[in-house]
């Protein structure tokens, strides 16, 4: 399977991505780049984290813009899999392909550190490795990543089950002790009506090796493997 | 065409949370601006432009604020009449 890397000015984790999909997942990735109007044939498309476009108006308004991300767009309409990761997400909220926005961290810091995450729905493309309600240990790296949407949006994606993660602490409990950002409701990450593009503040490709301090990520990448290939 | 400039206000949404405008109310009350009861921490953009009139260029700036310049999920926007360039 061929994964499309998007790298844009200031993208940072392009090469985390990249390493995770070829040395860990053993599988073909190629990097994108944001002035392109072709994904080279890509069966999955990665939104990586970094600084886009150096955040400039807001984290992601402008790299939403560029020519690949018609592509992206028109690939993740035919249900084609895209992942955002950090300002990946942002990009895919600033875009319109997921709902709300993230703002700045709600207790103004730039959040760096290791947190748990509670997987809310294991029945996607994305997670159908996890089991529902297990506890993921993945680093977390922003300091715009306060997930925001009207009450009545996020009454939606829940009832909907498309919030897929959330901040939550060993024992699974959601709390605010546990919500590094301030996200609405303890939100980590959802995905889109379709069920095909999913973004979450966490990076999955940061935490694909016990030498790393976690290899829970690995198997959201295996879960698209899985379901993508069959 | 004639140049015009246009100010351009984005706020955070009335209501929403604002940490920024919160920090900078408690500074504000820090340094003896006791009667603060709130501030909101937006941005102030510039755009020259130019348009058939001020109407036309007005329109046009509105535009650019619901496609890029304002987050329409979180922010609000005002946009000020444009002054000749």
């Amino acid at each position: 399977m061929k994964f499309g890397i998007v790298t844009f000015p200031g993208s940072n984790c392009d090469y985390d991505a990249y390493h995770a999909i070829t040395e860990i997942l053993g599988e073909e990735a190629i990097y994108l780049w944001h002035k392109d109007h072709d994904l080279q044939n890509a069966d999955v498309v990665i939104l990586p984290g970094g600084f886009s476009y150096g955040d400039y108006l807001r984290a992601g308004a402008i790299a939403r813009f560029s020519p690949i991300m018609q592509e992206v767009a028109a690939h993740a309409k035919g249900g084609g899999p895209v992942l955002g990761i950090c300002n990946g997400f942002q990009i895919l909220c600033e875009a319109g392909l997921l709902p709300g926005a993230l703002l700045r961290n709600a207790h103004l810091q730039f959040v760096s550190a290791r947190v748990r995450i509670r997987v809310e729905n294991p029945d996607t493309m994305f997670t159908n490795l996890y089991q529902k309600g297990e506890i993921l240990e993945i680093p977390v790296a922003h300091g715009d990543g306060r997930y925001f949407a009207p009450p009545a949006s996020l009454d939606a994606l829940e009832a909907d089950g498309r919030v897929i993660f959330r901040y939550a602490d060993a024992s699974g409990t959601i709390s605010a002790d546990a919500n590094p950002n301030g996200s609405e409701r303890n939100i980590a990450g959802i995905i889109n009506e379709q069920g095909n593009v999913l973004g979450m503040m966490p990076h999955p490709e940061r935490a694909c090796s016990p030498l790393l301090g976690s290899d829970d990520g690995v198997r959201l990448l295996e879960s698209i493997l899985a379901r993508v290939a069959a | 065409m004639p140049k015009f400039r246009i100010a351009v206000h984005i706020v955070p949404r009335k209501g929403l949370l604002d940490p920024q405008g919160k920090a900078v109310t408690d500074a504000l009350h820090t340094l003896g601006f006791e009667y603060v009861d709130a501030v909101h921490v937006g941005r102030y953009i510039v755009i020259e432009t130019s348009a058939d009139d001020a109407m036309a260029a007005g329109e046009t700036v509105r535009e650019m604020c619901r496609k890029l310049l304002a987050n329409p999920v979180t922010e609000d926007f005002e946009v000020e009449s444009g002054v000749p360039a």
